[in-house]
């Protein structure tokens, strides 16, 4: 302890003089990671085709880890789309092929896999990640290489903010938020609503936010607003202060893994208000944890298994056939998200980023199985959100609700 | 005569040109520098939580804690800097300056909570300042959560990536630095002490509670400053990088190494790290990715398995106490 | 009103269990001096054993009186055998060598059966939650008002079976002669070992109790909560080891008291004031406890021995 104190202030003041001399040198600033901010970086575009006769597809999504289930329907929708491109003769006469990494749901992971593919991997295109503070983490290194990124669905309008490189295929979080306040105030015509959020996810608390400030907005109350954190069991404490509100629906903008037991513990305090929700809610699992607690609830979702579009048919089909289970969202965001990029390599006068991105960002009118894609300005699409109903243990389409 | 060679300023000059050198060869890999990057933490963040669970034998847990105080202040503070600049010096100058000004700050906010953390090891031992630890890091990551400024599950995004590698080496290089010699001096020895019979240590007139309490604020320091620099090459940082698994996950990189070998750390740090990126890349070799991603998944239980087997087996981990040179540098010690 | 009762009810639902757990790390902790880090984690073994025997047993029979205290006998004996276990193998050989060895053992336990048991490979359930049968039909006791205020069954039920199990051990320790052993292991292992107490079997068997004890509070809670996931054996362990620190550890009415008095605590915070602050609320309690009294509510201050 005798010489710390001089020897660290030494070594600061070192530093802060080495660090200026270092950096006074060749221009290298921008090799330790690439920019946050869009300004584009210096370096060149990823160098042309080679002899290779594969065009690869990079994707980052979380196979394992508390969101696996996600990354992999996710991946199973891409691969589907790449295998159907394949069949039909590939683009500008080569074969895709995908390249996955896991990156355990962890923002430093996903940003680590996606240097990988475009440094090492010298993908095209990169399509993920579901999460949106995941897909944060790699739209910076995606814009500096000016590799077009396309995310399927991640909902935080952050995301596509980060420059003119990312893209997404799903609709974002305040339009989610206002469809339900829209569906609460003119369909269910509801006047008292409360709020149950989930402290832990940025999806849930965004949704939320939205919800609350539309449906004030729309003239409706919230009257009560509570907090929980995903992996919580026991929610009665939360459910017995929001029935003291006597509220005429409770909106809960989490994960079907929360929301099961969330109806559950409602009906056993006797709560009867429905609840509402968000695309979270959607899988076969929330009805074996919810039971037919969750009859009479609605939540929004970004398309139906019901869709009598033949398109869409085609997709459950093919997709039943492949995986031997019921495609959700994610793997038709997936799907469309693949769709989109092999048809906009197919369009571009070459694979290089700068050309895909051009075509990317002029999308009209796309038929995916998740709505028509119409990228704006902000390269955010354009498309309406349907509300399902539960009723049991189905899900039923009820309405569109469109921008 | 290492000891010496090791005194005063000399091997901070003398490793500069070689940080500058490596970085002027490597800035065009992307990927082996995110890697080398992360790599760099992870040592920076065992070499110090050594000092505190393998040289003082308390047990902390809450090492992704400090990390997330460093991460969180500094990457805001970079945050609020953005848009400023020294007007008389180039941007690059500027912003590496503001960066150092970030690392010093997050430093001294993790150092900040170190000391508060420390405070209770007066009274408490073992298991009881372990929870302590591990509620700490709780709360911090509860705190942040509910905290607007610090941007709340989504995290911070929009940090200036002003990190390079050089930086991240030279820090890896002052924490070995102070670690060793800490280790080396008349302080170490008092942790040495403090962690084979603390009653004894005190009897012998060591002031354990200074020593603890101390050897707290260094290793949060620079738990705080791998923090920093992982803001500054990570595009987002959020809650979820700091958790519990986090803590443990460095927990095992010292407790394989050899709690009280700073050598012993460093190794098991670096390999604990390329170990699944490795595994990664040879299973994408094989196209099919359902192996790598079962090998992903069982990372995590193999790891706890790993601390049993080693207390079961070799308790003292790999390296023991001993550093990698102890082993060739026994003759001559011997000798003198 | 109503709120505040209601509040009161889930309170101590979630306190009884809180105790139910922290009987166990304060057992094992009184003839150890270990803290028992895989406690939590062995209840969400225990719970996983109730789940596949409730599933083996099917919807009739799990119900059934019998089948529920089969359900129960499982989970326990299953437990009880884990525990043995963990005990022979990963704490025993350590029981000489310094604390810290059998702390970093008992973290590494914990941490590979919380994550093993999100695989999906073989036996092992994976990490999605799954909804625990209902081995107790739920019946509403009493109602109060139009549903203002509802007391079920189980919680009457969970209740008093942990109460039940608290009456037994106190009688367990302080009456019988293996209550006696336990006592002389706790206060001196080497003197006890001296006056002919067979001071290994003495020691495994408390594990074996502890951990037949976490087991059933394991299905009280799964049957509150209503779902099974490997994390649950983290939380709840680390909530009830915070439990048994304010009572004191080592401390058997103690660790009940601990227990209820952080179910009501958690409860009302989240309740009356900021729910979001919940996961923050037991720690900040714990290091309030330990830097103001850290012996506990009802511990005695002990003399380093030196």
């Amino acid at each position: 302890m005798r010489f710390s104190l001089p020897l660290s202030i030494l070594c600061s003041a070192l530093a802060v003089a080495a660090c200026e001399k270092k950096v006074a040198g060749p221009d290298h600033d921008q090799s330790g990671g690439v920019q946050g901010d869009p300004a584009p970086g210096n370096d060149p575009p990823p160098p042309a085709p080679g002899a290779d006769d594969t065009i690869l597809i990079g994707e980052v999504g979380s196979l394992t880890g508390s969101e696996a289930s996600f990354g992999i329907s996710t991946r199973n929708g891409i691969e589907l789309a790449v295998n159907e491109a394949n069949l039909a003769g590939g683009v500008k006469g080569k074969k895709l092929a995908v390249r996955v990494y896991d990156d355990q749901g962890k923002p430093e992971e996903a940003a680590n896999a996606v240097t990988r593919l475009i440094s090492q991997d010298k993908v095209k295109v990169i399509l993920g990640e579901v999460a949106s503070s995941n897909s944060l983490a790699m739209a910076p290194k995606a814009q500096a290489a000016q590799v077009p990124m396309i995310t399927p669905s991640s909902t935080n309008p952050k995301v596509t903010e980060v420059g003119d490189y990312i893209f997404r295929v799903c609709f974002i979080d305040p339009f989610q938020g206002f469809v339900m306040a829209k569906f609460a105030r003119e369909n269910l015509k509801l006047n008292n609503v409360a709020i149950l959020k989930d402290n832990k996810s940025d999806y849930s608390l965004g949704l939320s936010e939205v919800f609350n400030a539309k449906f004030a907005e729309m003239g409706g109350k919230i009257v009560s607003t509570e907090a929980y954190s995903k992996g919580d069991t026991d929610f009665r404490a939360q459910l017995t202060t929001i029935k003291g509100s006597k509220p005429e629906a409770i909106y809960v903008p989490g994960y079907y893994t929360d929301v099961g037991l969330i109806a559950r513990q409602a009906r056993e305090l006797g709560i009867k208000a429905p609840l509402l929700g968000g695309d979270g809610w959607e899988s076969e699992k929330l009805f074996e944890l919810g039971g037919s607690a969750l009859d009479g609830s609605y939540f929004s979702n970004h398309y139906s298994a019901d869709d009598p579009n033949p398109k869409v048919q085609k997709f459950i089909a093919d997709y039943e056939k492949a995986y031997g289970a019921r495609p959700d969202s994610l793997a038709a965001l997936g799907y469309d998200a693949a769709k989109v990029a092999i048809d906009a390599m197919q369009k571009a006068t070459d694979l290089s980023g700068p050309a895909i991105k051009e075509v990317l960002a002029k999308t009209t009118g796309f038929e995916g199985v998740a709505g028509k894609i119409t990228l704006d300005a902000q390269r955010n699409p354009v498309k309406p959100a349907i509300v399902l109903q539960i009723a049991d243990g189905k899900f039923k389409y009820l309405t569109t609700v469109n921008p | 005569m290492s000891k010496d060679a090791l005194k005063g300023p000399l091997p901070v000059i003398l490793a500069l040109p070689v940080l500058a050198l490596l970085q002027v060869t490597l800035q065009d890999h992307d990927f082996l520098i995110y890697l080398t990057s992360l790599v760099g933490v992870n040592v920076i963040l065992a070499v110090s939580l050594n000092i505190v669970n393998g040289m003082t034998g308390q047990f902390s847990i809450g090492h992704a804690g400090f990390m997330a105080v460093g991460a969180y202040s500094g990457g805001k503070l970079s945050l609020e800097m953005k848009d400023y600049a020294l007007s008389f010096l180039p941007h690059v100058v500027s912003d590496q300056i503001s960066f150092m000004l970030a690392i010093l700050v997050g430093g001294a906010a993790a150092a900040l909570c170190g000391f508060i953390v420390g405070l209770p090891s007066l009274r408490l031992k073992g298991d009881y300042l372990a929870i302590v630890t591990l509620g700490f890091g709780e709360i911090i990551r509860v705190i942040v959560q509910n905290t607007e400024a610090f941007g709340r599950a989504l995290g911070l995004s929009g940090i200036p990536q002003s990190s390079s590698l050089a930086m991240i080496l030279f820090w890896v290089f002052l924490t070995l630095l102070v670690a060793k010699r800490i280790a080396d001096s008349s302080h170490g020895r008092s942790l040495w002490a403090i962690r084979e019979d603390e009653i004894a240590a005190e009897a012998m007139g060591v002031n354990t509670t200074g020593y603890k309490v101390r050897a707290f604020v260094i290793s949060a320091f620079f738990a705080g400053v791998a923090g920093v620099l992982f803001a500054h090459f990570v595009p987002i940082i959020n809650p979820g990088s700091f958790t519990f698994v986090k803590s443990m996950e460095v927990v095992v990189m010292i407790v394989a190494g050899g709690l009280g070998s700073t050598t012993g750390s460093v190794v098991a740090a670096v390999f604990l790290t390329l170990l699944p990126e490795g595994l990664r890349s040879a299973f994408s070799r094989l196209d099919d990715p359902s192996l790598a991603q079962k090998v992903d998944q069982i990372r995590m239980p193999i790891y706890g398995l790993l601390l049993v087997a080693i207390m079961l087996l070799r308790p003292q981990g790999i390296f023991g106490t001993h550093e990698i040179w102890d082993r060739w540098k026994k003759k001559p010690k011997g000798a003198t | 009103m109503a709120d505040f009762i209601q509040h009161l009810i889930n309170g101590l639902a979630a306190g009884t269990i809180y105790a139910l757990v922290a009987l166990g790390y304060t057992m094992v902790y009184g003839v150890l001096k270990l803290i028992n880090f895989a406690h939590g984690d062995v209840m969400m073994v225990g719970v996983y054993i109730a789940y596949a025997t409730a599933k083996q047993l099917g919807r009739g029979a799990q119900s059934s009186l019998l089948g529920v205290m089969l359900i129960f006998l499982v989970a326990m004996g299953g437990c009880a055998l884990i525990g043995f276990l963990i005990e022979r193998f990963a704490y025993r050989p350590l029981r000489e060598k310094p604390r810290l060895t059998a702390l970093i053992t008992a973290i590494g336990i914990s941490f590979a059966l919380s994550y093993g048991f999100q695989l999906d490979i073989g036996f092992l359930p994976g990490a999605a939650p799954r909804a625990f049968p209902e081995i107790i039909r739920p019946t509403e006791w009493l109602v109060i008002g139009d549903r203002d205020v509802v007391l079920w069954n189980w919680q009457v039920i969970s209740v008093l079976i942990a109460v039940g199990l608290m009456v037994s051990l106190q009688y367990l320790v302080f009456k019988t002669r293996f209550g006696r052993a336990m006592r002389a292991v706790s206060y001196d292992h080497r003197t006890a070992a001296l006056m002919g107490i067979p001071v290994d079997r003495i020691i495994a068997l408390t594990f074996m109790l502890g951990s037949a004890l976490a087991a059933g509070a394991g299905i009280l809670y799964a049957i509150k909560d209503t779902a099974v996931q490997p994390l649950m054996g983290l939380y709840v362990g680390l909530k009830a080891f915070v439990a048994a620190v304010i009572g004191g550890i080592g401390h058997v009415p103690g660790a009940v008291v601990g227990g209820l008095l952080l179910g009501l605590v958690e409860e009302f915070v989240v309740g009356y004031t900021a729910s979001t602050w919940r996961d923050a609320v037991a720690f900040g309690f714990l290091i309030i406890v330990l830097l103001v009294r850290p012996e506990g509510l009802f511990g005695r201050i002990t003399a380093e021995k030196v």
